[in-house]
């Protein structure tokens, strides 16, 4: 089961005192599935909701409730799948996962243990190193997804002695995206949970928000001689940031190599990562692992999926991030790079699409990406409540193509834009930025810089550097608003270049 | 008007149906016969000042042309069914005084077609017990006693009690392996557990959920095809529910049986059965065969297995829909040092014996290193069950077997004796395990004066052929025993 054939890079290695290891790494990511109700109740899952406001009768776990599958949550799921280019299994069942938990009513997870919806498939994953370089493109194999429910919420610190529950989340359903253990570095694996969420968010089955949990990651890490042997690994649970994933990892590999070296060995467990302190610590060992006692659901039928079904649910799969990098590198002419970035999530590659519609592809790159999301970054603020709307940033680029005002008077009027003071027309007006294209008198201001700086003049004709000089006397000398084009013209004549 | 108990259902709807009598009334002299046999101890709860006012509600709207399946019948309704605003208990200590604030599906349909339910009947714990003596509530006493108590069969000893004792026209009862049959072969009354999925299981408190299944104890097999037609329907709430039409049973009852091929399985006649037993089911083949039915002998080579896989499959899923009991959100709770102890400490406590028991098999055959060789070998065991009869469908149509191997026994022998009271389900659990429709009807006395009953099995939603045989058994056996009211 546990074949890790792939070798990292050797770049990815730890060196220790024994020489280099590698990182083996797979990923479980729970991500909530998209839907207005819950996996096998009725109940909503809006977040945020006052405690125990959204629990059924069946979430509950009363005597004689049964479930009945939210056949939403199956499209969803199946979605998924196909977004991962992974087989869709036509049979699948659901199964209990018993355990006793006060968050649990049932006392036993409904869950899909031997049949999974969803079968191998696989992604293909761009690790970004510290700098922001891209490195080599890495296929990481997809073991399984299956859904299951969440289970409630305990809150330990309401009170001194008591546990208090919250049901809210209780049933809500969850896709279990299992990896295969494919990933050599904290970098891999923090970029194949990107994608994953990359991929789920342009489906629409789950929002990926990491901060309330939406989409976290159980992390499985063991380290091995490079090419050698498979360590003992360790599960770290529920990690819900990027960065915490690759802080988690560095983490633990570095405490199994240090135990290893020290000529001890390695506890098969389940830890817990306290990001405050940017350490793992021991939740449960192996020896305290439950018996899950797993069993088919007699309250369910096996899940039987048309072949017709899925290939609806495929012919209306909407284009996938990667497939938006393709077509925006073919059809725009665009960098990888460019289109990485431009790409990183559907709102960004919407925003772009609208400004590039009509406009000139790479300059609407230019503008989106350098000042919009350097300015944004810079402000801390997201895409989403960017004060320049994609109409706004598109019509400045209208106003630099049509000549009303340059390049360099573009940004002073986007940081205006960026500062709340209207679109780019408004801010022209108001500020009088529009710019010179009368002839007569750009020549008249050639003149007076010419007559101003006749030594200068004489020396152009040797050294026609100095015209970049004169540009900028003349650029100043109309407040930035002369074409430069047409200067250039008209001073190479005037100096004689 | 003590009369009136006496009465079949078909023959109560009948004449209220003509203004002989009314629903009050009707309801009023079964209470009396409840109260009189209190010592039965068949009620859990009784919800006589209800009924009455329900009864009162039915003449009403009988006076105004609204008349339903059981309009102003008074019924019991087993514990196991949950009742919105009455306490529902299992049988169990666990539930505490747990009022549901929902209502099953069967019994909303039930009350929705008229019934008056005279109250919740008593039970072995979470139905899990032949002798209804598991029952938290105590043991319910057979109305047919010989000198000692005998118990009324289970797990739905109080249905059948009631039934047989005239304290109601007919209840609702549950099946998991033979729950409904064996309770109605031990008391003279009949009972059907139907196909699989006929009725809902939403609201009915869970044992094995792939096994349970309601069905009515009735006083003939007429009554049983009129209460299963009301309780019987498809529901959404139930993933297992069977999306189909409900037929007129009660119009296959009577119906000849002519030409029809009754299977006869040899596996059935097993060692250590009492010589009566057999008599009586060779007696009721001659019946089959003088109504005109062809009998054909058949094999059902995996019955053997049977028993043994029920007791794993039973008590795996059993193990697991019993782990809502925690304390945590209803019923009985006792505190214990920590979240572990309060576990342990309620369920202890508030579990009995025999549900711990069967807890822990259940939990042991679903353990890691067990699972194969217990669980998934008992569902292959299923297969080939299922398989069997199968077989057996392309030579008959329904199968004619004894529904209990003893007659009713005494209260306490077979208590501490675990393998010898699962025996109890020999006949019965084949059904329960392929998931077919099965039928005790009373057929005759033993030597003591004690009833036996007679099962017959149908194919897969096939009830018709299950009354229309049952109904000429019936016939032929003329079976108008009563027991002695001793009780008052």
């Amino acid at each position: 089961m546990f074949t890790a054939e792939r070798v990292g890079n050797p770049r990815d290695y730890i060196k220790g005192e024994t020489g280099d290891w590698e990182i083996i790494i797979g990923l479980e990511v729970h991500a909530q599935v998209a839907s207005n109700s819950k996996l096998f109740s009725g109940s909503a899952t809006e977040y945020g909701q006052a405690p125990n406001s959204q629990v059924s009768l069946v979430d509950a776990g009363m005597p004689g409730m049964l479930p009945v599958v939210n056949e939403f949550c199956v499209e969803q799921a199946v979605k998924t799948g196909l977004g991962l280019n992974a087989q869709i299994n036509l049979f699948s069942r659901f199964d209990r996962k018993n355990y006793f938990y006060v968050d649990l009513p049932q006392g036993y997870q409904i869950s899909q243990f031997e049949h999974p919806i969803v079968g191998e498939g696989e992604i293909d994953v761009l690790p970004i190193d510290a700098d922001g370089n891209t490195l080599e493109p890495v296929t990481v194999g997809i073991e399984r997804l299956h859904l299951e429910q969440d289970a409630g919420k305990s809150v330990h610190d309401l009170s001194p002695d008591e546990t208090y529950v919250d049901l809210n989340r209780c049933g809500v359903a969850l896709m279990e995206i299992v990896s295969k253990p494919d990933m050599r570095s904290p970098e891999e694996a923090s970029a194949y949970v990107d994608k994953l969420r990359g991929i789920v968010r342009a489906l629409g089955t789950c929002d990926g928000d990491m901060e309330k949990g939406n989409l976290r990651a159980d992390v499985n890490v063991s380290v091995r001689k490079p090419g050698g042997e498979l360590g003992t690994r360790c599960e770290i649970k529920n990690v819900n940031s990027l960065r915490f994933i690759r802080q988690a990892i560095n983490y633990e590999a570095r405490r199994h190599i240090e135990i290893i070296e020290a000529g001890g060995t390695i506890d098969q467990e389940t830890r817990l990562f306290d990001s405050e302190k940017g350490e793992t610590r021991t939740m449960r060992s192996k020896e305290d692992a439950h018996d899950y006692r797993y069993f088919p659901d007699p309250d369910l039928l096996p899940l039987k999926l048309e072949q017709s079904f899925v290939d609806r649910v495929k012919s209306e799969l909407p284009e996938l991030p990667d497939q938006i990098k393709a077509r925006f590198m073919d059809q725009y002419g665009l960098s990888e790079y460019d289109a990485r970035i431009l790409t990183a999530d559907k709102t960004k590659s919407d925003f772009y699409e609208s400004v590039a519609k009509g406009r000139d592809a790479k300059i609407a790159a230019n503008w989106t990406m350098v000042e919009l999301f350097g300015a944004l970054n810079k402000a801390g603020t997201e895409l989403e409540d960017s004060p320049v709307s994609a109409d706004m940033l598109g019509g400045l680029i209208d106003r630099i193509a049509d000549k009303t005002i340059s390049g360099k008077i573009a940004k002073e009027v986007f940081e205006r834009m960026f500062g709340g003071e209207g679109d780019a027309d408004t801010i022209i007006e108001a500020q009088g930025l529009k710019q010179v294209t009368d002839m007569g008198a750009i020549e008249k201001m050639v003149d007076d810089a010419i007559e101003a700086n006749a030594a200068q003049a004489e020396k152009a004709k040797d050294n026609p550097k100095l015209l970049g000089f004169f540009v900028g006397q003349v650029m100043k000398a109309s407040g930035g608003k002369a074409n430069p084009q047409a200067v250039n013209e008209i001073l190479r004549k005037k100096l004689g270049l | 008007m003590s009369d009136l108990t006496k009465l079949t259902l078909e023959a109560a709807l009948a004449g209220m149906a003509a203004g002989d009598f009314s629903s009050e009334e009707l309801t009023k002299a079964h209470i009396d016969a409840c109260m009189d046999g209190a010592d039965l101890n068949a009620f859990i709860t009784t919800t006589f000042e209800d009924a009455i006012e329900s009864a009162k509600a039915s003449d009403a709207r009988r006076k105004s042309g609204e008349v339903g399946l059981l309009e102003g019948a008074p019924l019991g309704v087993k514990d196991l069914f949950c009742t919105e605003g009455v306490k529902t208990t299992a049988g169990s200590k666990i539930l505490g005084d747990f009022a549901p604030p929902y209502e099953s599906s069967v019994t909303a349909n039930m009350k929705a077609d008229g019934m008056v339910m005279l109250g919740k009947l008593n039970l072995d714990e979470f139905a899990m017990g032949s002798s209804n003596e598991t029952s938290h509530y105590g043991p319910v006493i057979n109305p047919w006693r010989k000198g000692e108590d005998l118990v009324p069969g289970g797990s739905s000893g109080g249905s059948a009690a009631a039934v047989g004792a005239d304290m109601c026209l007919g209840a609702t009862a549950t099946d998991t392996g033979g729950s409904i049959r064996q309770p109605a072969s031990f008391t003279g009354t009949v009972g059907i557990k139907p196909t699989y999925g006929r009725c809902s299981r939403w609201g009915v408190v869970a044992f094995a959920s792939s096994l349970d299944q309601a069905g009515p104890i009735a006083k003939t097999v007429k009554d049983s095809a009129i209460l299963l037609e009301s309780m019987a329907g498809y529901d959404p709430k139930d993933s297992t529910s069977l999306n189909i039409d409900v037929p007129k049973w009660s119009e296959s009852c009577g119906k000849s049986v002519k030409g029809l091929r009754i299977g006869i399985p040899k596996e059935y006649s097993i060692d250590g059965m009492p010589g009566e037993i057999q008599s009586l089911w060779d007696q009721g083949i001659a019946w089959m065969k003088d109504a005109g039915a062809e009998i054909v002998p058949i094999t059902l080579p995996h019955t053997k297995y049977a028993l043994p896989a029920y007791y794993v499959v039973a008590p795996a899923e059993a193990s697991s829909n019993l782990a809502r009991y925690d304390g945590m959100r209803y019923g009985l709770r006792v505190d214990g040092k920590d979240l572990t102890d309060t576990y342990d400490r309620t369920r202890t406590e508030g579990f009995g014996k025999e549900v711990r028991r069967r807890i822990m098999i259940g939990t042991y055959v679903l353990s890691a290193g067990y699972y194969d060789a217990y669980y998934l070998r008992a569902q292959k065991v299923r297969t080939r069950i299922v398989q069997d009869f199968e077989n057996a469908w392309q030579t008959c149509d329904a199968i004619l077997t004894p529904t209990a191997p003893s007659a009713p026994f005494a209260v306490g022998r077979k208590l501490n004796d675990p393998v010898k009271m699962y025996l109890n389900d020999i006949f019965t659990v084949t059904t329960n395990l392929a998931g077919l429709p099965g039928i005790s009807v009373p057929a005759g006395l033993d030597a003591d004066g004690l009833p036996l009953g007679l099962q017959i099995i149908g194919k897969a939603l096939d009830e018709d052929t299950v009354f229309k045989a049952a109904s000429a058994l019936e016939k032929a056996a003329g079976f108008t025993a009563k027991p002695e009211k001793w009780w008052k």
